[in-house]
């Protein structure tokens, strides 16, 4: 939801990545306020994943340029551990496996660990099985997630579910999801989705990283942005995704005004 | 490799101090002269010493094993001192007169010996250099015919049993390194559990090697009679010092009809610093012959310490029906190099054998997992289960694994799985992603790795064993 007056959780301006020398983000400029749901979209290539791993604090990423803050702290100069217990969390487009770390261990100690640093109290094991079924419930998970190891012979839907569990459990300040919608059936989308609008609230904001207008039926953005070659060339509101999805991105893509094409 | 995982792997070794203790040693070389030495300072029947010669004499026809895949400088063993003796500044009575200086040590390796037999209820067989001090519990393990003390005093006070069992499993010129420790043993544990007796508590044995330059040759006999049960502790840590100290210890175990011996290690010697310079050469040679029908032979060992380790807990599987086991965590960090493993020789019917090796290669290291699993004519119905894992932690060490399988009985099955996985960057930034730092996240990916060996150990030695994993392993990965 828009409220002009709420106040500003991520303030990204004109910032500038390399990897490996390549520059891949080329001057991006983001506000996002609390309450509010953003999506970033474009094609492959165009960024949009990149942002969200330099917003996490990803080492493979140089940041050379610009500024980052999340409530008015610049959080470029903090190690991802430190931007995670700040309160920004990262759905990762392909949750990477963990074989042999039961997951309940992995999201015991994940939540333990924000909840010190927020100086609130940890949960011991039994206190937290009763908190994450719970929440569990949220993503119509079943309790034999917390025996398997983290990720490991997750399905593509499973593993989408354990990241927004994780969010429920962490109760971030920033959600980015980056391709939460990719590799899901229409029932797990629902799922997910429907788990994503209970945790939204307006203390907190959520960046949504998508390639197709799909997900946005179910979670309703408040704000558009399409990204092309490191940049955000185009912002509008719920409306401009559905005028992508019969257009396509040729019809916002500078390349049409400029002749430089398109980056896939 | 990240400079939060450098940091965790180059951590200092945290048991390294010397203890002041006035120490008896005989001047450095090996020759008949000082196996006479040895054994009349040690006040030995004659059978022993021909023990010790007829081993010598092997030993000098032998020549040290060069198979192996771990790299060294050659062994001067004429430089070797191959006895030190700590004196004790008056008779032991009691644990209140051991050397305060030598009860210190136990405190600072975090393990006070008193509290540990006290809380923990286990019998402290204390081998401190060579020669034990103190023998706690003894009495009460009497109580049930249970002898639990040092060779030196078995020899004295049960002959029968040692001259019986003495070499029966390794013989004096089994190979080179037991030769040598069966010509030079200066102590090590003695335990024999009686017919259908079961051991009320686990044994265990702290070792510690403590003066520079000597040579430590433990020797360990364990027998468990008819129906006996008997679970075993042995653990190590050792001081920094500059010189590689040679360490080749001989453990024998003997299990009779339907006897059950667990013999359980966690070694933590001393690996040299993060260039490889000093650290412990620890070749032992580790035998159980599960002699009776339906005896069961486990060996678990947790492998952090040595510069180099060249060990093969084995187990000979005689009597029908018996299972032998063994479960291995190893893991190497800076220029370690470990080639350990197992053999399991299927002789009687219907044996079982298992074998979980986790292998850690941090650093520069190098681990080796070589194992044998041979079956004779004679195994009707033979089994084995042979998984072999192996985990890297940055991009400069290695992991190899060598399976040997003979199986000369068309009934057999041998099963033998590996993989081969690495600690990330990409799992690491999961990890932080969830505010969890690299330490954490290596410490909880690495005991996810090795919960099917911790979980064979006894309940007081997985903790410890999990925590030395994670101050060995912290921020190694790259």
């Amino acid at each position: 939801m828009i409220n002009k007056n709420s106040k500003t959780i991520l303030d990204v301006r004109e910032l500038h990545a390399n990897i490996h020398g390549t520059e891949i983000l080329k001057g991006i400029n983001l506000t996002v306020r609390s309450g509010e749901i953003h999506a970033i979209m474009g094609l492959n290539g165009s960024g949009k994943s990149t942002l969200a791993k330099v917003l996490a604090g990803h080492s493979d990423y140089e940041v050379t340029g610009g500024s980052v803050k999340l409530d008015d702290q610049d959080i470029l100069e903090l190690v991802p551990e430190e931007r995670a217990r700040a309160g920004v969390f990262l759905a990762f487009q392909y949750p990477i496996e963990i074989p042999g770390v039961a997951n309940s261990q992995f999201l015991r100690l994940a939540y333990n660990t924000v909840q010190s640093q927020r100086g609130k109290e940890e949960l011991d094991p039994l206190e937290f099985d009763d908190f994450v079924r719970e929440k569990m419930k949220l993503l119509e998970m079943n309790p034999d997630f917390l025996d398997r190891s983290v990720n490991e012979g997750f399905s593509g839907g499973e593993k989408k579910r354990n990241e927004i569990l994780q969010m429920a459990l962490l109760e971030p300040k920033l959600s980015i999801l980056d391709e939460t919608d990719s590799g899901l059936d229409i029932d797990a989308l629902k799922i997910v989705a429907n788990g994503v609008n209970q945790i939204t609230n307006e203390n907190n904001a959520t960046i949504l990283v998508t390639h197709y207008q799909r997900l946005l039926d179910y979670i309703v953005p408040d704000y558009v942005h399409v990204m092309e070659a490191g940049r955000i060339i185009k912002t509008g509101g719920k409306e401009l995704a559905l005028q992508l999805e019969t257009h396509g991105y040729d019809w916002v893509s500078s390349g049409n005004q400029t002749n430089a094409g398109v980056t896939t | 490799m990240s400079a939060a995982l450098q940091n965790l792997v180059n951590q200092p070794y945290k048991h390294g101090f010397v203890t002041n203790i006035e120490s008896d040693v005989a001047p450095k070389g090996l020759n008949e002269d000082i196996i006479r030495l040895i054994s009349s300072k040690k006040n030995e029947p004659e059978w022993l010493l021909e023990f010790r010669l007829n081993a010598y004499q092997k030993w000098l026809t032998m020549s040290e094993p060069d198979w192996q895949n771990v790299h060294y400088p050659k062994i001067d063993f004429q430089a070797i001192s191959y006895y030190s003796a700590p004196k004790p500044k008056k008779k032991l009575a009691s644990m209140d007169e051991v050397d305060p200086e030598l009860l210190r040590t136990f405190e600072k390796l975090g393990v006070p010996m008193h509290e540990r037999a006290a809380l923990a209820g286990v019998a402290v067989d204390v081998i401190f250099d060579s020669v034990s001090v103190t023998t706690t519990y003894k009495e009460k393990l009497a109580e049930v015919g249970i002898i639990f003390c040092s060779i030196s005093e078995a020899v004295h006070e049960h002959p029968e049993l040692v001259k019986k069992y003495l070499g029966s499993v390794i013989p004096v010129g089994d190979n080179f390194f037991a030769a040598l420790n069966s010509a030079v043993f200066t102590d090590g544990s003695f335990c024999f559990i009686p017919k259908g007796v079961k051991c009320p508590m686990d044994l265990s044995t702290y070792f510690r090697i403590n003066t520079e330059g000597s040579g430590q040759f433990e020797r360990t006999l364990v027998i468990a009679e008819e129906g006996a049960t008997v679970s075993y502790l042995e653990g190590c840590t050792a001081p920094q010092f500059d010189t590689n100290q040679l360490h080749a210890a001989v453990v024998e175990l003997i299990a009779l009809d339907n006897a059950d011996i667990k013999y359980s290690t966690v070694q933590n010697w001393y690996a040299g610093d993060e260039n490889g310079v000093g650290g412990i050469f620890n070749f032992v040679t580790k035998r159980g012959l599960a002699k009776g029908v339906n005896s069961r032979i486990s060996w678990t060992q947790v492998e952090t310490g040595s510069a180099i380790t060249w060990k093969y807990p084995s187990c000979i599987l005689r009597g029908d029906n018996s299972v032998g086991e063994f479960y291995s965590v190893a893991v190497t960090n800076h220029h370690q190099q470990a080639d350990t493993g197992t053999k399991m020789i299927h002789l009687g019917k219907n044996t079982r054998s298992t074998i979980v090796s986790k292998g850690i290669s941090a650093g520069k290291s190098n681990s080796s997992y070589r194992g044998l699993v041979r079956v004779a004519p004679t195994a009707d119905g033979a089994r084995n289960y042979s998984q072999c894992d192996s985990m890297l932690i940055g991009d400069q060490c290695g992991a190899h694994t060598f399976p040997y399988i003979q199986v000369r009985n068309n009934s057999a099955q041998v099963e033998h799985e590996a993989s081969t996985s690495k600690i990330g960057e990409d799992q690491l930034f999961y990890f932080a992603q969830r505010g969890i730092d690299a330490e954490e996240a290596v410490s909880m990916i690495i005991n996810g790795f090795c919960k099917d060996v911790f979980q064979q150990l006894p309940m007081e030695f997985a903790v410890e064993a999990t925590k030395l994993l994670s101050f060995k392993l912290e921020g190694s990965v790259g």
